[in-house]
């Protein structure tokens, strides 16, 4: 932590922290500590080999959104993590998922959870969801120099609407580029396979435990041709983060049912299995 | 042209004193109560958006009497305080302690430095996992902190609630028993004047409780203060 001279000798609190104004943290951070922001770090010039981490789904169902992400993360060919977390809580009625540099985004995740609890506690109330939406744009741009040396951070923001009661979400480009979409979106590396899958599978008036299913089987869709995304692992039991975000908040899809629903997936594929002679749902 | 007069720094800091006192006395009072399950907060407050109690943290909350544009630029001053901290190490390392020790080095410096000292009075509190780990921080206006057990008042006429209180909170009350002494004491009259009955509309009552995962800070407010204050008459 940074102060000015005068308020050092003192102890007092600087007189950044007094001075009236901004609902924002980050704003805060960039006056008052501004090293601690993540773009804000010179980089050596030349490529690093640092962890990236990948697919992140998220779809609509009535009622609002769902998000799912696998467990892996990669380095080059190699496989740096097998249970990194990648779907977090932003606050109450929102998630984000996060795909890109592992540690800026965590890093960035961590950022924006802060942000929108900082503004809430100041304001005493929430933001909507578009402003939270747009927060996290602004957070991505300042990270565009980053970006341009390859250490991008590609986010997608569901999140329920408590205005219009739905639920919603948003897509992201580098350069802060903040995109709607409409029913279903995937991120990351395995995302052109779970698009796919997604859009065979996803269909209007989904309910809550059917929209779980549609995003976990687009993971292990991405994860069946995609190295670089994990599929639900039934050896040493790691199953993919899906969270719920409806009108009573995120909630997390406990693993017991996730291991249910990746057993049923498994046994509907099995060469020669229950499911052979099936086709499709 | 009148000539300075020498005026001697008893004195000086004796005005400033009586200033900030008499400031605080206008306001109404701030009762803080601890419970079994966490620390209960009331103030006779009607206003539904300028708040005298909030949320700092995790496990911090904020009471505050005296001029509300002060107070207010304290409390955003923790928020970031507490804040920067567990973003720069993490949220356990935000402690009530390390807060209050800010805005008391920060109410100090003002009092004696500058023209005018800061008409406020705080509580920091932090609710504990157990009732024995609560910590209760009072703040003058001079800078001066004591650490409290069970119960704080502050505000205009402090001594004669601070009283009533003494002889009607013991450990281990409920929410619903504290919330009736809280209300009782509020609305007691001086001397043999008839006291009042205040309800939910006119009350600001908040909770840090200690049974909720990681945001313990609740408001009670509308419905769910009626039934919290109704529970206690039943």
């Amino acid at each position: 932590m940074t102060s000015t001279a005068s308020s050092a000798a003192s102890g007092r609190l600087p007189h950044a922290f007094t001075t009236p104004g901004t609902s924002s943290f980050v704003e805060f951070l960039s006056g008052h500590a501004p090293e601690l922001l993540p773009g804000n770090r010179p980089l050596p010039a030349g490529e690093l080999a640092v962890p990236h981490a990948t697919t992140i789904v998220a779809l609509t169902f009535d009622g609002g959104v769902v998000m799912a992400g696998d467990r892996r993360a990669t380095m080059g060919s190699m496989i740096a993590s097998r249970h990194i977390e990648k779907v977090f809580p932003a606050d109450e009625f929102s998630a984000v998922g996060i795909a890109g540099t592992a540690g800026l985004a965590i890093e960035l995740v961590r950022l924006f959870q802060l942000e929108l609890e900082h503004y809430e506690k100041i304001e005493g109330s929430l933001l909507s969801l578009d402003g939270k939406a747009n927060r996290l744009a602004t957070m991505i741009r300042g990270n565009l120099g980053l970006a341009m040396q390859g250490l991008a951070v590609v986010p997608l923001f569901g999140g329920y609407d408590l205005d219009r009661g739905v639920g919603r979400m948003f897509s992201y480009d580098v350069t802060g580029g903040r995109y709607e979409e409409q029913d279903h979106h995937a991120v990351g590396s395995g995302s052109v396979f779970a698009r796919g899958s997604l859009k065979k599978r996803w269909r209007p008036g989904l309910d809550a435990a059917g929209a779980v299913r549609v995003a976990v089987e687009a993971l292990v869709d991405a994860a069946d041709d995609d190295s670089a995304t994990g599929g639900p692992d039934r050896v040493r039991r790691i199953w993919p983060v899906v969270a719920t975000v409806t009108e009573s908040g995120y909630l997390r899809v406990p693993d017991d049912d996730l291991e249910a629903v990746a057993e049923a997936i498994e046994t509907e594929r099995r060469v020669g299995g229950a499911g052979a002679g099936e086709v499709g749902r | 042209m009148s000539m300075p007069f020498y005026v001697s720094p008893e004195q000086l800091m004796k005005d400033r004193a009586d200033y900030a006192r008499k400031g605080i006395a206008r306001g109404r009072s701030v009762v803080v109560l601890q419970y079994d399950d966490g620390i209960a907060f009331a103030t006779e407050n009607p206003s539904r958006a300028l708040h005298k109690i909030s949320e700092i943290y995790d496990r911090i909350a904020f009471a505050a009497v005296g001029k509300y544009n002060e107070f207010e630029n304290l409390r955003v001053a923790g928020v970031r305080y507490a804040d920067l901290r567990g973003y720069s190490y993490d949220r356990v390392d935000v402690t009530a302690r390390g807060l209050a020790n800010a805005y008391a080095q920060t109410l100090g410096t003002v009092f004696t430095t500058e023209s005018k000292p800061l008409e406020v009075e705080l509580v920091v509190v932090e609710v504990g996992r157990e009732p024995a780990g609560d910590q209760i921080y009072r703040l003058s206006y001079d800078g001066s902190v004591t650490d409290e057990h069970g119960w704080v008042v502050m505000g205009g006429q402090a001594d004669r609630l601070a009283g009533l209180l003494e002889g009607g909170w013991r450990p281990g009350m409920t929410l619903a028993e504290v919330l009736a002494l809280a209300v009782r004491v509020l609305g007691s009259a001086p001397d043999d004047a008839e006291p009042r009955t205040l309800g939910a509309g006119q009350l600001e009552v908040a909770v840090l409780d200690r049974t909720r995962p990681r945001r313990a800070f609740r408001r009670l407010t509308g419905a769910l203060l009626e039934d919290v204050l109704g529970a206690s008459t039943a």
